[in-house]
């Protein structure tokens, strides 16, 4: 696999930061992610080869962190925060409602491959609860009404 | 993005340049940017050292351990290189501070991890942030090109003859991480699994080198430390507590935001009159008062000082300066469950208590809430928490047990109401808090 410039670019950066190679692999896993939508078997053989890692190590570190993946999801993914500070604040509730208004359950993409949702532990918007993230855009101080204009807003821009 | 409020009694030292622009660096350098780093090179790693004692600073992490005496440790010759890490994993449930200082004072944090490493010796510095926060990765890391830039980092600082160089590094979603030893695996690109200690990081740390590990707020602490004086941060707090402390206030207040008070604020008037109180129809059931790790306090247990004797002293913990304020509608053993959920889910496994605690403690509420629990599973609980207690390599353990514990003490009765073949009898019972 060919990284892309910029990640080609990133790695080089990145690679001269550490005295170990394999420093550089949570953030790259990301970044990777983030081109490609998910960690495929080609890039988790491209990046052991440059971290001179084990593919299977590669993967052990995959499965410690809770946004990497080797799937790919929806293109928006919806985050929900339902931890203390949300809860208190409706958290469950805009959960629910997101649930019923893409018509998926936790950790579903929606069959147009649009949305994917997920509950997710604390993002650090406990102040603007409740809050979720839309990839990696904070919405904070949410209401049911605010996911509606947020979801009609991107099917809207999508099927333009 | 996040939110500014204010109030009279706030004494503004980390947030004194929030909403100015100072994450511009000419901006910055208007606000006094770059002056403490400056001085801290004409004083030398002993006079910083004692004026970071002198200062009271304890860690914002949560641990609240005495800074200056955790840079002592650091040993002056080490055939290792050494390193400065800032901690910038905010994790804890109800802590939302560290985004505000990276948001709007990034050069801060810059700042303080270069006086970090003027006092230890050390030559690199990396800038560990959590990957949900993307734009403050990117933030971050213009800070620091702006900075390499202007020559403020870089080889000769200063003209000081130190080179120095300091890296922003992304995480990727892990509560675990924001402990310091999981925090410098997941560094070195591994799994974020606590390692035994001692040694300690100071010692042995990144790469086996020596290593200070402070937070964010911590650092961006350090400047306003250089440039006033140790016992000018000092005297803003309590004995034992120097200076200020960014507050995350959340749940059903009328003003919830992040305030800066000084330490030893009283946690009462911080709800009732910082925050604006509860708001209307909504009564005070208790209060987490430093993030979800901690136990909670009953409203006749509030009138404390908010530093991290008074607190402990009160039966909890100042932790990571979230507070969490439960209202009367909220059902205690829902709560419960969902904080006992999130230990489950971040236990990394490492070790059995937490592990298998975790999930027992996650189990057993997720029955007892909706409906299924039997009275000895209460004490059970308890016992199982108790169990898990110092028996971890890491904190996380004891953060999962501890605020479990002090709910079943202190809400007893609320529990057993969900004895019986009772739902909840205080609220619907979500279906989507039960998986």
């Amino acid at each position: 696999m060919k990284f892309s410039d910029q990640l080609e670019q990133r790695f080089a950066a990145m690679v001269t930061h550490y005295p170990t190679k394999r420093s550089v692999l949570v953030p790259m896993l990301l970044y990777i992610q983030d081109e490609l939508g998910a960690l495929n078997d080609e890039a988790i053989h491209e990046i052991a080869e440059r971290t001179e890692l084990s593919e299977l190590e590669v993967r052990n570190v995959i499965s410690y962190y809770s946004m990497l993946r080797t799937h790919p999801i929806g293109k928006y993914n919806l985050q929900v925060c339902t931890n203390v500070s949300c809860l208190l604040r409706g958290g469950e509730e805009i959960l629910e409602h997101c649930q019923k208004k893409l018509g998926v359950g936790n950790k579903q993409t929606t069959a147009d491959g649009l949305f994917h949702m997920e509950e997710v532990e604390c993002i650090g918007a406990c102040s603007w609860a409740p809050a979720l993230m839309l990839n990696y855009e904070f919405h904070e101080n949410l209401t049911p009404q605010k996911i509606d204009e947020l979801i009609d807003g991107i099917r809207k821009k999508e099927h333009q | 993005m996040a939110y500014l409020v204010s109030h009279p009694d706030e004494v503004k030292v980390v947030s004194r340049r929030f909403g100015l622009g100072a994450a511009n660096l000419d901006r910055y350098l208007e606000l006094d940017g770059y002056k403490a780093v400056q001085k801290a090179i004409t004083m030398g790693p002993d006079a910083i050292i004692t004026e970071m004692k002198a200062s009271k600073l304890r860690g914002r992490g949560g641990a609240g351990f005495p800074t200056g005496m955790k840079r002592s440790f650091v040993p002056k010759q080490s055939p290792k290189p050494k390193y400065v890490l800032c901690n910038g994993d905010e994790s804890e449930p109800g802590t939302c501070k560290d985004r505000l200082i990276f948001e709007h004072d990034p050069h801060s944090v810059i700042e303080g991890v270069m006086i970090a490493s003027l006092a230890v010796g050390a030559k690199t510095g990396f800038i560990y942030i959590r990957g949900e926060y993307r734009y403050l990765v990117e933030i971050m890391e213009r800070s620091v090109a702006d900075a390499y830039a202007r020559g403020f980092i870089g080889k000769n600082i200063f003209g000081s003859g130190i080179d120095l160089d300091i890296f922003v590094h992304s995480g990727a979603g892990a509560y675990e991480v924001g402990e310091e030893s999981a925090l410098m695996e997941s560094l070195e690109g591994k799994r974020g699994v606590p390692r035994i200690r001692p040694p300690f990081p100071a010692v042995v740390g990144l790469w086996g080198g020596p290593t200070v590990i402070n937070n964010a707020e911590t650092l961006a602490s350090v400047p306003h430390i250089i440039l006033n004086g140790g016992e000018w941060f000092a005297n803003l707090g309590t004995p034992r507590n120097g200076g200020t402390r960014l507050f995350c206030m959340s749940g059903e207040l009328e003003r919830p935001g992040v305030y800066e008070l000084p330490m030893g604020y009283n946690l009462k008037k911080m709800i009732y009159d910082v925050s604006g109180g509860m708001i209307k129809g909504k009564s005070l059931k208790g209060v987490v008062p430093g993030g979800s790790s901690v136990q909670i306090l009953t409203p006749d247990e509030i009138d404390v000082g908010m530093d991290f004797d008074q607190v402990l002293k009160a039966g909890s913990m100042l932790g990571s300066g979230g507070v969490v304020v439960i209202d009367d509608q909220m059902c205690i053993v829902r709560f419960a469950l969902r904080v006992a959920r999130f230990y489950q889910h971040e236990s990394c496994g490492w070790c059995i208590p937490c592990r298998e605690g975790t999930d027992w403690m996650k189990k057993t509420l997720v029955r007892f809430h909706s409906g299924g629990g039997v009275a000895k599973d209460i004490d059970n609980l308890k016992y199982l928490a108790e169990n898990m207690l110092g028996r971890t390599f890491c904190p996380l353990g004891d953060a999962a047990a501890m605020p479990i514990i002090s709910y079943i003490q202190k809400f007893r009765k609320e529990f057993e109401d969900h004895l019986d073949g009772k739902p909840c009898p205080y609220e619907k019972v979500h279906e989507a808090a039960l998986v």
